[in-house]
Order: C-alpha cells, then structure tokens, then sequence
C-alpha cells in the first residue's frame, strides 16, 4: 500500500468524505468548481491571441500553439480554486477568532527570535553558516550570496522608506545608480579608492534623497510615486544620453574591486573578501534600521504611514521627518550602489532600470513592510530562487509581478509581519523594562 | 514656416494618440481615485492584439480594408476584457485597503502584463503591418502631413465626440458622472456602481486599443514594452490636464504632443523622454491640479 | 457674561472666516477662550465646528480673520493663521478628531508618545548611537506616557494595538495622545460621540481632571446635557455665524438658541 507521510490514500477518501457529507461544505465546494470552470473558460478566452497564434512577420507564417490553451485553461483552474479556498479559510479564522477574542499570534520566526533560549542559538547558528559559507561552497556560490546580501540591504533602505514610514519610492534605483556612479566617476577622474568613494557613494545618494525630497514629499501617495518613477528614469536617460558626463550607454569599465590594505588578490579571494564585506555591512545595517526603527524617529515614521493628518496635528513635522525617511533610504542604496561597481567593475545605464526597482519593492512586499526579518527572508528568497532554479529564472520578473498583486490581496503584511515593540511596568511608577527588539 | 507646420501637425497627431490613452487613466482616476499603473500595458495588448491579427488576415490573404475594421475589433475587444480582468483581480479587492496596496497591486499588473506578453510572444520589435495607405488625394501636402496622420486625427476626433456624446447623453455615462462625484451617494441613489467601475474600465481600455492600433500603425513596430513609455506620458497628459478632468486628458496630451514634437524638433532628439518625466515633475511639484483641475481641499 | 474675566485670552480669534469654493462654512466668527476655562461649542450639524478646529489647527487655511494664541505662563503671543498644525501644536494648543484618527496599528503606550514628539529632541545619531542622553529621554517619554494613560484609565491595555481598543477608549486615547504634547489648550470634537452613559460620566470626570490640572478646554459637543454640566461658557453656531454665547443658564433661555435647535432637547 502506498502511503504519502503517513496517511493511506483510504484515510484520503475518508476525509475527502468527510468534508463532502456536510452539506453546507458540499454547496460552497460545487459553487467553487462551478465558478473555476468558468473563471477557467474566460482565461481561455482572454488569452486566446496572445499565448496561442505567434506569428512570423518576415516569413510571413503562423504557428497555433494550441497546447497552450491546456495550461492556461488547467492553470487558472487551480489557482481560482486556490483563491477561492484561501478567502473561505480565512473568513472562518477571521470568525473564529473573533468568537474566542484570542490575540492575532506573532509568526514562528518572531516568537523563535523572541525567547531567549532560542534568540542565541539562533544568531549564532546563523553567523556560523554564514561564515564558512564560501569555503563550503564554490566561490560561485559565494558570489551568488553576495547579491542576494545586497538585495538584503537594498530591501532593508527601501523598507525604511516604503515599509515604515509609508512612501511609495518607486525610483529607488536611482539611488543605487547614484552610488555606482559616484565611485565609477570618482576613480577614472580622481583615481579615488573604493573605501574613500564607499561613504561618499552614501552620503550623495542621501543628499540626492533631501534634494529630491524637498519639492516632492508634500506630494500626495499616489503622486510621490509616480515623481519617484520620473525622477528614477530621468537619472536614468541622463546617464545613458549626456556621453561627455557618464560615457552613455556604454558606461564606465576597469573599476577596481575593493583593496584590502594593498594585498594582492585572485579573482576568486577578491570574491570571497566581497562577500565577507558583505556580511559586515548587512550585519551594520541590520543593527542601524533595528535601532532607527525602534526609536524617537522610528515612531514618528510609523505614525506618518498610519495617519498624516493625525501625525502633524501631534506636532510632528511631516516634511522633515519625510525628508530624514528618504536620506537614510538612500544612503543604503548608495553604498550599494558603490559596491555593485566595485563587484561588476563595469557600471552602466541598463543595471538601473525601472525593473531594478520593481525587484526591491517586491522583496518588501513580499517579506513584509517594516519587517525587518520579513526583508531578509523575502530578499533570499526573491533573489535565491531564480538563481538556484535556473527554470524558473525566465519567469523572474512574471513572478515578481504576480507576488505584488497576490500579497496585496492575500496578505498585504507580508509573510512576516513587523513587531511591535511591547514594555512592561512594575508597580505604579517604576522604570519600565523593555522587552527584546525585534 | 513649412517645417514649423510639419511640426505642428506632427505633434497634434502625438496628442491625439496621447489622449486616447490618457483618457483611460483620468476616467478611472475619477471613479475610484487610482492611478492605474496597467493602463499602458493595456495599450500594448491592444497593440499587439492588432498586430496579431492584422498579421494574420494579411497573411491569409484577406483584403485591406476588412484587415484594418477586424484588428480595431479585436484589439478593442480584447483589451476591454483586460481591463475588466484586471479590475476584477487587482483593484476590486482592495476597494477598502490603505491606500498603497492597490497602487502596488497596480504596478505589480503592469510587470506582470508586460512580462506575459514578453513570454507568451517575444522580446523583439515586430514589424507592423501598414494598415493605412498613402492616400492619393493627400498627394500635394505629403511632405507636411502624412496620410496616417490625417486618419489618425480624423479617428481622435470621431471617438473623443463619441465618448462626449455617450458621458452625457446616456444611463451609463450618466451614471459614471455621478459616481466620480460620489460613490458614496451613487451607490445611495441605487447605481450599480460595481457594474460602473467595471464599464469605465473596459471603455478606457477599448480607446487604448485604439490608440494601439493607431500608434503601431503609424511608427511601424511593436516590442512588450511600448506600454510602460507611452503609458507614462499618457499619465503625464492627464496631470497636465487635470486627473479626473476628460477636457483636461484631452487639452493635456495635445499640449504635451506638441511641446515633445516642437522639443525634438528645434532642440534635439536624444532627450526627448527626458522632456516627459521632467514636465511630469514639475507639474506634480508646481500644480498637481492641472490645467483644468480644482484644487480640493481634504476633509478632516 | 457677569463675571467676565480680567485677564487676557488665551485664544482670541476675530473676523474668522473660511470659504470653500461657494460654500461660506465660517461666516466672521469672533470669540475667546480664557485661561483654564471650558467653553463649549454647540451647533447643529453642519454648522462649522469642525471647520472652526480645523482652521485653529493649521489644517485648513482659513480665508480670512485673525486667530491669536497666547501662552498663559510666558505670554508670548503667536499668530497662527499661517502656521504648520505641527507648530501649533508645539505652541500649546492640541486636539482630538470627531471621526477617530488613532495610529490603529501602533500600540496604545506608542500612540501617547507620539504626542511626546514635538517635546523631545533625539534624532538620527541618538537612535543609532542610544546615547546616555537618548535613553534617558526614552525613558522619561515612556514614563510620561505611562501616567497619561494611568490618568485616562487605560493602563492595563498599553501593549494593544489601538484599533483594537473599543470605541469610547479609543476617544479617551485621543484625548491621551493630545495631552502628552502638554498643551494649556484642549480642543475636544465631540468626545463623548457614541459612548454609553457610564463611559460618558467617566469622560466628565475625565475633562473636570484635566481642567483642574491647568488646562483650558474647549469642546465640540452634541450631548446637552454634558454641555450643561461641564462648561463654564457656551458658543452657539449656526451656518456658519455665532449665534449666542453665554453661561450655560444664559443659552438655556436663549431664543435663537431654541430656534436653531428646534425639535432638540435643550435641557
Ligand atoms: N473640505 C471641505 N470642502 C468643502 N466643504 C466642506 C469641507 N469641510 C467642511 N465643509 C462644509 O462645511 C460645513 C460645515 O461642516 P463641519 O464639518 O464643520 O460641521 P460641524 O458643525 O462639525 O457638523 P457636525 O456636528 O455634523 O460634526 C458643511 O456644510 C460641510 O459640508
Ligand atoms: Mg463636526
């Protein structure tokens, strides 16, 4: 008998009895098919001149890939039932959980960060992978952890802007041009270091933010975000048309990798260095955003996103803190920008698209906005993923499409979402203890 | 002066494309205050709906003038059916949520739509099928105004004094009118205002096939990411004009077409997107209102 | 007005007026509010009150007028006709909102020191480096915020997300969340809007509280009856236009008070 971790296909049929012989149950499972079917057929329809006739202009034919229509039709099947029973699930937790007035739990990964006996065994088991990482695996693979690594950093700037304090910056990317330029154009006239360019690639992504900021932060949500898109790709035009500046659309090549106190190095040790460099600054920045977010500022970019009206009649000022929200974003997207030009040696206009900013939104979105654990996993996951399942990789921005949409609608906080800091007071004035950050 | 008229005209042609698009983003706009980023990738489906199907009439030796009314259908009909699947799956979710989610669920359409079409066809530019002939009669002007410039403008015209006439004339533009004042009321006063949002959506979706259509023909290729440039500076028309103002889309795309045609023409060629994303900023910066826009005071 | 006070206003506001587009919702509105004292501010629906806070507030440009604040202990006087709601706030002068604007998904404690804000210094250096000074600053933030929320009776729930509170504590945390940007001028928008009557009788002991600590208040209010009880002076609008104003005897009695309240239980 063949059986799937422990339940025989009989246990199968029973339950799928089981759930059939309530008759409540059995009507809304025939609504559900009933609507799949036709959600399925209006897929088919829709689809139809797109997935199923390509035509060849030049040679004038044309190909009917009516297999295609099997998919789609099966593939929308699946998933409107999918939907379906994700909606009815959560209506019932959503009851149930009001009849029994239990609190909303935190997720697994909070609660195992949170206990003491667990939080350290935990960091450190993390810090030992992550250290013996690259002698483990091949330097390729290191190489690999380095992107993902500065994603991680990418998603934790933009989380501060997008997640905390609720501004939708679609032309991050900009930033990250900014700092690679800033280090390209730095060493070819001034023949500056990595390590001196590492800061200034920060500080002038930062000031590029305030200076963006300050006419564009008093816009409303939906209009910052389409500034923020212009601004991304005016950046973006200006690097690959004004040639005499930024050497156009071929961009800047030979830029050193990042020196190690004048140690000659292979190829591969100035790969493994990068990724431990890496490991540091994903370390700083965890420590910086954990302790921003968990402070006097912090607070005031929480309030911001929830209610701006409410906000500023607190005595907030709305566009400073905006404007401090948008800098300490930027900078993070500056130094990377700076060590993507240190890693490529070569920088050019068509790493910073719109795309590029697409990419660390989705790492937010999906991971969790103001989730600080929540960016690191979705930027592991978003960046990892594609590289190791090369299948997958052709449907990388399709899927990264499709993770904006359905976390909207599924769940808008993310697969792990922030925490709030907690305190509790003993006796009627006393000091209160904090419990753990996140 | 000849090269001014050509200009001119050039960028007339421009707008009125423009306008087509701009005016999907500023009716749904004013029906449920969401800048729906798909807009453009709708356009692009049209477009390509078009090419497809013109490609293969032709292909099958069907005679010009049935290639040209069978693609307009098609690719009306199927962007409708687009707009409203979008609707359907990422906006009407979100009627209630904050308001960052259905913009993200927005963008997140549109890469999704664009890498779709990239997948499911090509990443190539495709040659478009000339649907529209040299006239004879335009002879003596050619060297100012091409024929397809003048079909396109006709067309513009015809389908902008439809729109007019179906906004205020009939039950649903009727009702479309009072729920851009105020959902709230229309869905008192016994609207449909589901059925609304549905209707704004397809019939801003079929006027971007149009425009598909139009443009395609007119620049004489398509590639999957036509959408995200000219949905761009659709938007742009309509902040110029006034989001949520159909005039104001129109008045806004012509004045945008002309200052990018007279821009190209006397400035230079290389910034010509440039032009677009900087209006677009300084307008949202200096008066995000628009042209024919009100100022509207949040209440508190 | 018998007993009309000597000294100097501590709100004065003269000629107030705000137009949107055709509609006039402040027609010249003159009237003040004394140090400690608790005016209220009556009117049917729709007569502008809301408008009024909001024009005393910074959050609507009012069209024309004049609003002065002055501030009891220095008597340094401001002109807030321009000024950013956030720096009318830091000048003393807070409120709550009819239609609740809590932080719903920050916790209770978190929403009162959000009101600490415009009190507070530390910025980007101090949140990274937690300084001696930051944590102390922290410190006290908390602890402030702690006695308010002891005060408004929701010291048990300082963890909880305030969207979750019910409806009559989230208007008490408003009034919380007011008081921690330490204003010696409330403004209240119908605070007792949807509580029941034991909830509203804690709220009158609650305003009474706060009054006695120092602060002047003046409150937006439908329930008559608490009107009546609580308030030291009443300003009548109507469309716009002050009707009346007076003792709370003096307005009983008053005829266009009735009128403009016809069919309304005037107490
Ligand atoms: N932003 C605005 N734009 C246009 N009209 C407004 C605006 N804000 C308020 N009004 C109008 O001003 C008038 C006064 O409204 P307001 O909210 O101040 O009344 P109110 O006295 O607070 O009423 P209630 O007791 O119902 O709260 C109303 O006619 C309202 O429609
Ligand atoms: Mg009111």
């Amino acid at each position: 008998m063949i059986t799937v971790k422990g339940v025989t296909p009989i246990d199968g049929i029973s339950a799928f009895r089981r759930l059939f012989s309530c008759k409540k149950n059995k009507k809304i499972i025939c609504k559900a098919l009933k609507r799949s079917l036709l959600v399925s057929l209006w897929f088919v329809f829709l689809t139809f001149p797109i997935m199923v006739i390509k035509v060849n202009p030049v040679e004038r034919t044309v190909s009917w890939r009516w297999g295609n229509i099997f998919y789609v039709a099966i593939g929308s099947f699946v998933i409107s039932l999918l939907a379906k029973a994700w909606l009815v699930r959560k209506e019932r937790l959503a009851a149930r959980q009001q009849a029994a007035a239990c609190p909303a739990r935190d997720s697994i990964i909070h609660d195992l960060l949170q206990r003491p006996g667990y939080r350290y065994p935990l960091i450190i088991l993390f810090s030992g992978v992550a250290l013996v990482f690259p002698h483990l695996f091949s330097t390729y693979q290191a190489n690999i952890m380095t992107t993902a690594l500065m994603y991680i950093v990418l998603g934790l700037g933009l989380n501060i802007v997008v997640g905390v304090a609720g501004l939708l910056d679609l032309g991050y990317v900009a930033f990250y041009a900014i700092g690679a330029y800033s280090y390209a154009l730095l060493n070819l006239h001034f023949h500056l270091g990595f390590w001196a360019a590492l800061p200034i690639g920060g500080l002038l992504a930062a000031l590029f933010g305030v200076l963006l900021g300050f006419p564009v932060l008093r816009l409303r949500g939906d209009y910052l975000a389409i500034v923020t898109l212009g601004f991304g790709e005016i950046i973006r035009l200006i690097l690959e048309n004004w040639n005499a500046f930024s050497k156009g659309p071929s961009g800047i090549s030979n830029i050193p990798r990042p020196g190690f106190f004048g140690v000659e190095m292979s190829l591969d040790q100035a790969m493994i260095y990068m990724y431990y460099l890496m490991i540091g600054l994903v370390i700083l920045t965890i420590f910086v955003v954990n302790r921003l977010q968990h402070s006097r500022l912090g607070r005031a970019w929480l309030a911001l996103r929830e209610d701006e009206i409410a906000c500023q009649a607190m005595g907030i000022d709305k566009t400073r803190i905006k404007l401090t929200a948008f800098a300490l974003g930027a900078f993070w997207a500056g130094l990377i920008g700076v060590i993507f030009a240190a890693k490529t040696t070569f920088v050019n206009p068509a790493s910073f698209t719109f795309m590029e900013s697409a990419i660390i939104l989705a790492i937010v979105v999906l991971g969790g906005m103001g989730s600080i654990v929540g960016v690191i996993l979705g930027a592991l996951i978003l960046i990892l993923l594609p590289e190791y399942l090369r299948a997958l990789s052709e449907y990388r921005m399709l899927a990264f499409g499709a993770i904006l949409v359905a976390m909207m609608i599924f769940k808008p906080e993310g697969l792990i979402a922030g925490v709030r800091r907690t305190y509790c007071f003993q006796g009627r004035k006393n000091a209160a203890a904090l419990q753990d950050d996140e | 002066m000849d090269y001014f008229i050509e200009l001119f005209l050039s960028g007339l042609t421009r707008g009125s494309i423009y306008a087509l698009i701009a005016l999907g983003y500023t009716m749904v706009y004013g029906i449920i205050g969401l800048i729906n980023f798909a807009h453009g990738e709708i356009y692009m489906i049209g477009a390509f709906t078009s090419f497809i199907v013109a490609t293969v009439l032709s292909i099958y030796g069907f005679p010009l003038a049935a290639i040209v009314v069978v693609a307009g259908v098609a690719a009306a009909i199927w962007s409708s059916a687009y707009g409203y699947t979008v609707e359907k799956i990422a906006y009407k979710p979100l009627r209630h949520a904050p308001r960052l989610a259905p913009l993200i669920s927005a963008i997140g359409m549109s890469i999704l739509l664009q890498n779709y079409v990239l997948l499911a066809q090509t990443s190539d530019f495709l040659p478009f099928p000339a649907l529209i002939p040299e006239f004879a009669f335009m002879e003596p002007v050619a060297h100012i105004i091409g024929s397809s410039d003048l079909v396109i403008l006709l067309t513009t015209t015809v389908v902008m004094l439809a729109l007019t006439l179906l906004i205020k004339f009939t039950r649903i533009g009727k009702a479309m009118r009072a729920t851009a004042q105020d959902r709230t009321m229309a869905l008192l006063v016994g609207i449909n205002v589901d059925r609304v949002i549905s209707a704004t959506f397809i019939l801003g979706s079929a006027l971007a096939a149009i425009g598909g259509l139009l443009i395609a023909s007119h620049i004489g290729q398509i590639n999957f990411a036509i959408g995200f440039i000219a949905g761009i500076k659709a938007f742009t028309a309509a902040v110029l004009g006034g989001i949520g103002s159909i005039p104001g889309a129109v008045l806004g795309s012509l004045v945008l077409g002309l200052t990018e045609s007279f821009a190209t023409g006397y400035v230079s060629s290389d910034y010509e997107d440039v032009f677009a994303f900087s209006l677009l900023v300084l307008i949202l910066i200096f008066k995000p209102s628009g042209l024919l826009g009100k100022a509207e005071a949040k209440k508190v | 007005m018998m007993n009309k006070r000597m000294n100097k206003p501590i709100l004065d506001v003269s000629g107030l007026t705000m137009d949107f587009g055709g509609i006039r919702a402040l027609d010249h509105l003159d009237f003040d509010v004394q140090d400690k004292e608790i005016v209220a501010l009556i009117g049917p629906n729709g007569a502008g009150k809301t408008t009024l806070f909001n024009c005393l507030t910074g959050i609507y440009r009012p069209s024309s007028g004049d609003i002065q604040l002055v501030c009891p202990e220095t008597g340094e006087q401001t002109r807030l006709n321009d000024l950013k709601p956030n720096k009318i706030t830091e000048k003393g002068m807070a409120r709550t909102f009819q239609n609740i604007r809590l932080f719903s998904r920050m916790t209770v404690l978190e929403n009162v020191m959000i009101g600490r804000h415009c009190r507070t210094r530390s910025l980007i250096l101090g949140a990274i480096l937690r300084d001696r000074r930051t944590r102390e600053e922290e410190q006290e933030t908390v602890n402030k915020s702690y006695e308010i929320l002891e005060k408004i009776g929701l010291a048990g729930q300082v963890n909880e997300f305030a969207g979750n509170l019910s409806y009559g504590a989230q208007r008490r945390l408003e009034i919380g969340r007011a008081l921690a940007t330490e204003p010696f001028l409330l403004l209240l928008d119908e605070p007792a809007a949807g509580m029941n009557p034991q909830e509203t009788a804690v709220l009158v002991a609650l305003i009474r509280q706060i009054r006695d600590e120092g602060h002047a208040i003046l409150l937006i209010e439908h329930d008559m009856k608490l009107v009546m009880t609580l308030s030291d002076r009443i300003v009548v609008m109507d469309y716009g236009e002050k009707i009346a104003q007076g003792t709370p005897a003096q307005i009983r009695t008053n005829r266009e008070v009735i009128k403009a309240y016809l069919g309304e239980d005037v107490g």
